[in-house]
């Protein structure tokens, strides 16, 4: 089951969640990039504009145009009511500009999901006590795991010819 | 003289660090004092069990300060896996865990199938169970070797080694290789099981209990073993839960909850076993919740032997010519198979759109795969919820008045496994 939660309530919600519904753990939280979401087009009789490459899975589009999504990123908050099997999906819509607020004062778990967010979406935690670089160095440019972020983005030392 | 020291209680209210809950501070008094030495405990530390760096401030013995810095084994999987197509992003999802890929092969698999609403043949089901549970006997093995060796017995490395040698030529027998083996295919099973794997797996089976009972042997009555263990690393079981423990450290700090009972996935409400918790929430605790699940997990692997040996003949793969790859032999001769053989292999095959979040028992707790696909190719997005990723985060809450030797002994019984940490 998904929730679909304002970003500005999201605390009340999984306090709610926590302490009446039972949900007492967070299991991860997964932010999701879905920047160009459907751009890849259908796949039609005549293929795409690339033409045909066969070395390119995916070359031939989609079956069919996926539901468009309410804003660029969504921030998952999984939950399960342990000890039991009762799952819920707290999920949150936001804008490239928009922050979202910390849930650490509700699950302490929250501390290294939040800063990953950080980290590898460039999603703004608010009141996140501690929100550094989790996976990447400390001085990194960019977030990688962003649909922007260019895979082999990253200079290979010794990798040019000279 | 008594074996071991009188142990103490598990404690009452709550431990998590504040206001970072992963980050242990020197506390007031003693900031300022000269007493205080700032180490680095790693990241090139035998007792890291990878490359975990630990910034530790010690009063003397006593761990005063403590946080983690991890990321030294990111290799971006998830990135990767965005980057391929859903057969070629199997081939990652091993190497996430090396020591129970196993398991998190299968979760990707089982989460691509729900997105595919695949049913899976009855005989993969089950070699799916009966490798999962010799992929935790494995990864426990590793743990309880490497754990035992960092507190100094070294015995006991070569031992768990031994049988851990014996499951991987069992995993090599069936797939070739010893580890990282992309047996699962979605849909089934890469190939049928081969001839002589049963025989060679009740041996095993029948071996193993004993095996675990020599190993206990060797360090239940051990006095610098008890001393170690006994009392350290205490989390209460509300701790663990606020801090979203799972698998063996969260057993034992005394929540009964284990995935494989509580939302059984493959066919593991069809067998019989049972699920060890222990209350104290220490390292000893930890240490036994381990032992007891290797012989639980043997008991379940004679189980799916019982069963896998009356599915002689059995398909195990499921017959979906869009997703599966049709059989060798019908290439020579169909040319439907032709194409669909061709399809599969370069452009990969389709997965509706949608998101699931599929969460099973790996040896180290809850191990999920959140998958989001765009109707396409290739997967839009994964991420793997890793369990020693949440385990680390521990650390802090474990060392509260701790001593510098027992940081191997407390961070050791948490079980992590860097490259699944760091992704």
């Amino acid at each position: 089951m998904t929730l679909v939660v304002d970003p500005a309530r999201l605390v009340d919600a999984c306090m709610h969640l926590r302490d009446d519904e039972g949900f007492s753990m967070l299991a991860d939280i997964t932010p999701t990039d879905y920047l160009d979401w459907g751009s890849r087009g259908t796949a039609g009789y005549f293929g795409t504009a690339a033409g045909r490459d066969l070395n390119s899975p995916g070359s031939q589009g989609l079956p069919r145009t996926p539901e468009p999504k309410a804003k660029r990123f969504s921030m998952n908050y999984h939950l399960v009511a342990v000890p039991g099997a009762q799952r819920v999906r707290v999920q949150v819509w936001l804008d490239e500009d928009e922050s979202v607020e910390s849930v650490i004062s509700v699950w302490p778990t929250a501390d290294w999901h939040e800063r990953e967010a950080w980290d590898m979406m460039g999603i703004r935690i608010e009141g996140h006590p501690n929100l550094t670089r989790l996976l990447m160095e400390e001085d990194w440019e960019g977030h990688p795991l962003r649909k922007d972020y260019p895979i082999g983005g990253e200079p290979v030392r010794f990798s040019e010819e000279t | 003289m008594a074996l071991a020291p009188e142990r103490p209680k598990i404690y009452e209210g709550s431990r998590i660090p504040q206001p970072v809950p992963t980050i242990l501070r020197v506390p007031e008094d003693l900031r300022d004092s000269e007493d205080v030495l700032e180490i680095n405990f790693g990241p090139n530390h035998p007792s890291t069990h990878g490359v975990l760096r630990l910034v530790i401030e010690l009063h003397g013995e006593d761990v005063v300060g403590l946080r983690a810095v991890i990321g030294y084994l990111h290799t971006g999987f998830e990135k990767n896996m965005e980057q391929k197509s859903w057969w070629k992003a199997i081939t990652y999802s091993p190497r996430i865990d090396y020591l129970s890929f196993q398991n998190n092969e299968l979760v990707f698999v089982l989460a691509v199938e729900k997105l595919l609403e695949l049913q899976v043949p009855e005989k993969a089901t089950w070699m799916r169970m009966c490798l999962a549970e010799l992929n935790r006997i494995h990864s426990h093995l590793v743990w309880l070797a490497t754990a035992a060796l960092e507190l100094g017995a070294i015995s006991m490395f070569w031992y768990c080694f031994r049988e851990r040698d014996s499951i991987l030529d069992l995993f090599e027998m069936v797939t070739g290789t010893r580890m990282h083996t992309r047996y699962y295919q979605v849909g089934g099973l890469a190939e049928d099981i081969p001839p002589g794997f049963f025989p060679e797996a009740r041996k095993f089976c029948g071996w193993m209990p004993k095996a675990v009972d020599d190993y206990e042997t060797l360090v239940d009555q051990n006095a610098i073993w008890l001393e170690r263990t006994k009392g350290l690393g205490l989390l209460s079981a509300e701790d663990a839960i606020a801090l979203g423990q799972t698998g063996p450290v969260l057993r034992g700090s005394g929540v009964d909850w284990d995935l494989r009972k509580a939302s059984p996935y493959l066919a593991y409400d069809q067998v019989d076993f049972d699920v060890p918790v222990y209350e104290n929430g220490d390292v000893w605790d930890r240490y036994k919740v381990h032992m007891d699940e290797m012989r639980q997990s043997t008991r379940i692997v004679v189980q799916c032997l019982d069963r896998l040996e009356q599915m002689e003949g059995q398909p195990w793969i499921a017959d979906d010519r869009k997703v599966v790859l049709p059989p060798r032999e019908e290439l020579h001769t169909s040319m439907e198979s032709l194409i669909h053989h061709f399809k599969i292999v370069t452009e990969g095959f389709r997965v509706p759109e949608g998101e699931v979040y599929v969460p099973i028992e790996s040896a180290r707790g809850e191990l999920a795969c959140y998958v989001v696909s765009d109707g396409g190719p290739k997967p839009w997005r994964v991420k793997f919820r890793a369990p020693s990723f949440v385990a680390l985060e521990a650390t802090a809450t474990c060392m509260t008045d701790a001593l510098v030797a027992d940081l191997i002994a407390i961070v050791g019984s948490l079980d992590t496994v860097m490259g699944e940490v760091d992704r």
